[in-house]
């Protein structure tokens, strides 16, 4: 029996299947993902112009809700949404202080009140935009800036396009995840991602303490063996070891991880001699990545930062059109 | 009505009011700028009617249009491209129809983004009337009154023709 | 519950009706005479006896009253998530005539005074009977000996631990062998704290998807495992709470083969929902054990149907709404269910998952045996008994939930099973006629 809730998927799309809010990649078809891509390279134009800026957000307010805190995706999301036109409210607020859902709900139901019209959320839960969007401020376009280990859409999403710039597809491609695929919420989104958009393979690459239980029904296939695993790779994306794993029992040392796990040219040269080395940052080099790759030919790391405004430019204009959109021909029902 | 439409025409109309205006005005190196799709295709064929060898331009209007609190965002938008640069530059900026004249306020706009130019010449290949806001073409190929249940479009490239459509009943 | 009067001592006449009784068997028998709070004649002996009270059970099934082992009526507690008045009202709309109450309730029921104050709220403003479960642990806290012995004479029916654990395999071991001293039954929901760490939802499909924190499996199994090696070092009765795993059941039956004294229960929602209730971050889906897969559902309902499995119950949870409201981690776990346990109950029978008389058994005499009590349609049996129509349907929203808690399973869809009356000794705790 299923529970009467809707799914994600309906939560994010108007009526017509326009973007709403953008909260995870789930249930979204490789049209709509393309159109963000599409959208987002438009985007990349407008921020080689003298006034990079467009107006299509004018008069709109934003907010960004860290409720942790990372100054870099928060930065990169502050200047979309100024690019954009809109009007930009920063806010860090400390899980401590709304670590009770009524504040929560609270705090929320106050910043709607000041007419903002999208809410950026950054919060350590899985599901907390989805529940802000859901039951919280409905009325408020959404977008996803990462959430616990749930998704990261639009790192995902910058990281598609940098791979499509750089290998002009998706089919066909053999693309390695390598890491602490457990506690991430890129991973997640990125293997949802190529697996809409149609690559060949999806591998993940990393010790069992570090995968998730069942992580090839998200769509992948599992290597232990990182030698193994590099080859014919197209792409490879590192993801980031938080230093606390070594606490928990779920990795004996830097040390023996990077000797495992940590791409050095040797690995790397076991790729495709094409293969793209991606990094959703910041990088600990000399822990997942070595220096002279990181900064080698073959890394497109830096990339990743102009198309990370593009693609949120692309999204938050996508999910603010279906949300104005929306509103509108809710009052013109009204009316009639 | 399609006898009077004759796309060749019309484009010599325009070629012709366009190097009267170029003349007047002493302008020598024009830069040509077309609005997607149709203004595109018609920018194309007045650069080489005009002998301008400068690549021409191509303006996307989806950021800048004023519709979209309605209609959201245009899914299809395509990166504009504008090969040179506008700071200065004496432009030329052709569409195929002119009606409410929304679009062309867009186009100028966007054109001010990347610099300010020193002219605008605005030249439509056809001319609707029913304008809302204060703007007019310097040149148009035709102006045409439409009833209600008519529409008017460019069809191209490649060959370009005009429709002209009966809807409704 | 009420006290009844013997003065004038009506005589109440149910005829026609479906009778099944606490074994699950079908009765043939088409009138039921209740007087002085029992069963007082069957059949045509009480066809011919002068009633003050007919009542035409014709198209409805007549049942025992369902006993619910795992009740929490948040009473003493702060109330904003109900209270013994509200929760035992809403058990009898579910057609319950006893509850065990759970306790965890704050102050936790680790003493008499406590014991004394449940029964003696319920005394006055339940309709329905009460029966306290005292804490194993002090505090709940796993940590040191409860006054069991206290307890039991308060009128504790069983001791356990709530939903929480105990500190290690040593302090279960003593757990068990002092309750044994007294004969109490010891009631655990078998979780390993240290396997289920900070997880709320099963470990599987659903959680490796949408990044939530999951209780594998093997804390349940391996909690139950170590308790069915104490259970039978010790010999106490044990009971299981709240089984979450097909692994667990087997381990069950297993188990009871070679004459280990021990029964368990499992939540209706766990032989209904599974792992993708959660899949649109629904928080009323975040209960503890968490939903598990498909094919540990079948195996629960075949354990119920087996018998293996002595008892459903409701695991009612019922909370104030800021407690659901939060990203999914942040809300209090559990589901407002007594009210919805006899239809979801009948969907599984509508869907041939379970047949109707193993639905009223383990409803009736599987969890009242537990606690060493009876349930039966036969002359002299209590007059505990609930009227249902089968094929009546309602839809749980704020106009029909007389619960606290307004997260009831399935909101706003039309479900089978109206209870039309509910009998305690007798008297009348629910009638639908009069609401």
């Amino acid at each position: 029996m299923t529970a009467h809730d809707p799914s994600p998927h309906h939560l994010q799309l108007t009526r017509d299947g326009q973007l709403r809010h953008f909260l995870t990649l789930d249930g979204l078809d490789r049209d709509l993902l393309t159109d963000i891509l599409d959208t987002a390279d438009s985007f990349i134009e407008v921020g080689e112009r003298t006034i990079k800026k467009v107006p299509l957000l004018r008069g709109r307010t934003v907010v960004n809700l860290f409720f942790e805190s990372s100054t870099r995706t928060r930065s990169t999301f502050e200047l979309a949404a100024k690019r954009l036109s809109a009007d930009v409210l920063n806010l860090d607020i400390s899980t401590s202080a709304t670590s009770k859902g009524e504040s929560l709900s609270d705090t929320l139901l106050n910043l709607e009140a000041m007419a903002s019209d999208m809410f950026v959320v950054r919060h350590s839960q899985s599901g907390a935009p989805h529940f802000i969007a859901e039951s919280v401020t409905p009325g408020v376009a959404i977008i996803n800036a990462g959430d616990g280990r749930h998704a990261h859409p639009t790192q995902a999403m910058l990281d598609m396009l940098t791979i499509r710039q750089h290998k002009q597809r998706f089919d066909g491609l053999k693309v390695a995840i390598v890491g602490d695929v457990l506690h991430s919420r890129v991973a997640r989104s990125q293997i949802r991602a190529l697996n809409v958009l149609g690559a060949e393979e999806v591998r993940v690459i990393a010790p069992g303490t570090l995968l998730p239980k069942d992580v090839e029904s998200l769509g992948c296939t599992v290597e232990y063996d990182m030698e193994k695993g590099m080859k014919d790779l197209d792409v490879v994306i590192m993801l980031r070891l938080q230093k606390e794993r070594m606490e928990g029992a779920l990795l004996p040392s830097e040390r023996e991880f990077y000797r495992l796990y940590g791409l050095n040219r040797e690995k790397l040269a076991l790729a495709h001699p094409e293969c793209i080395v991606m990094h959703p940052g910041p990088i600990n080099r000399g822990v997942e990545i070595e220096s002279a790759v990181a900064d080698g030919p073959q890394s497109v790391i830096l990339n990743q930062v102009t198309n990370g405004i593009a693609i949120r430019m692309a999204v938050m204009s996508m999910a603010m059109g279906g949300q104005v959109a929306e509103r509108q021909q809710k009052a013109e029902r009204a009316k009639a | 009505m399609t006898a009077q439409l004759d796309i060749n025409q019309l484009l010599d109309e325009l070629e012709t009011g366009l190097r009267r205006i170029l003349e007047e005005r002493n302008v020598t190196e024009p830069a040509v700028i077309g609005i997607r799709t149709g203004g595109v295709w018609l920018a194309d064929v007045l650069s080489k009617r005009l002998g301008i060898d400068q690549a021409f331009g191509e303006l996307d209007i989806s950021f800048y249009r004023d519709d979209f609190s309605r209609i959201g965002l245009n899914p299809r938008v395509k990166p504009s491209s504008l090969p040179f640069d506008t700071e200065g530059r004496d432009i030329i900026l052709i569409d195929d129809v002119i009606m409410s004249g929304r679009t062309i306020r867009a186009a100028m706009n966007e054109i001010f983004d990347y610099g300010r130019p020193a002219s605008i010449i605005l030249a439509t290949l056809i001319d609707l009337g029913a304008r809302e806001l204060p703007i007019q073409p310097d040149v148009a190929g035709r102006v045409l009154s439409l009833n209600a249940h008519q529409r008017v479009k460019l069809r191209g490239p490649d060959p370009l023709r005009i429709e002209l459509q009966e809807t409704g009943q | 519950m009420s006290q009844t009067s013997n003065q004038s001592s009506p005589q109440l006449l149910i005829t026609g009706g479906r009778l099944i009784d606490g074994e699950g068997r079908e009765v043939e028998n088409d009138a039921l005479l209740i007087r002085d709070g029992r069963i007082a004649a069957t059949g045509s002996q009480a066809r011919s006896t002068d009633v003050d009270d007919t009542i035409n059970a014709e198209g409805w099934v007549i049942a025992p009253g369902f006993v619910d082992l795992c009740c929490n009526l948040r009473e003493p507690g702060n109330g904003q998530k109900g209270n013994i008045a509200s929760e035992t009202r809403a058990a009898a709309h579910g057609g319950f005539t006893t509850v065990c109450a759970s306790p965890e309730t704050s102050p936790v029921n680790d003493s008499g005074a406590v014991t004394h104050l449940i029964r003696d709220v319920a005394a006055s403003r339940s309709p329905i009977r009460v029966l306290p479960i005292g804490a194993i642990t002090r505090g709940l806290e796993g940590d040191l000996l409860s006054d069991m012995a206290g307890l039991r004479n308060a009128g504790c029916v069983a001791v356990g631990n709530g939903s929480r654990g105990v500190r290690n395999a040593r302090i279960l071991r003593r757990c068990m062998a002092y309750a044994q001293t007294f004969g109490l039954t010891v009631m655990f929901s078998p979780e390993n704290q240290a396997l289920a760490a900070d997880g709320y939802a099963h470990d599987g499909l659903v959680t490796s998807r949408l990044g939530l924190l999951g209780i594998p499996e093997v804390a349940e199994t391996a909690a139950v495992m170590e308790m069915l090696l104490l259970a039978e070092e010790t010999g106490v009765r044990l009971h299981l709470s709240q089984l979450s795993c097909a692994r667990s059941v087997e381990m069950l039956a297993e188990a009871q083969q070679r004459g280990i004294k021990v029964t368990a229960d499992v939540a209706m929602h766990q032989l209904v929902f599974t792992e993708d209730a959660l899949a649109g971050f629904d928080s009323r889906f975040h209960v503890r054990p968490p939903l598990r897969s498909e094919s540990d559902r079948r195996a629960l309902v075949a354990g119920v149907r087996d018998g293996v499995i002595a008892a459903i119950v409701s695991q009612h949870q019922p909370h104030d709404t800021a407690a659901k409201q939060a990203p999914l981690a942040a809300t209090e776990p559990g589901l407002s269910t007594i009210e919805s346990v006899l239809s979801l109950g009948l969907e599984l029978v509508e869907r041939d998952e379970l047949a109707l008389t193993d639905l009223v058994r383990a409803l009736t005499t599987g969890p009242a045996s537990v606690i060493g009590r009876t349930a039966g349609l036969g002359e002299g049996d209590m007059a505990d008994l609930c009227l249902f129509d089968p094929t009546a349907t309602w839809t749980a929203d704020d106009s029909t939930l007389v619960s606290a808690g307004r997260h009831a399973p399935v909101i706003g869809r039309e479900l089978p099973g109206v209870v039309r009356l509910t009998l305690v000794e007798g008297q009348k705790a629910w009638d639908a006629l009069q609401v």
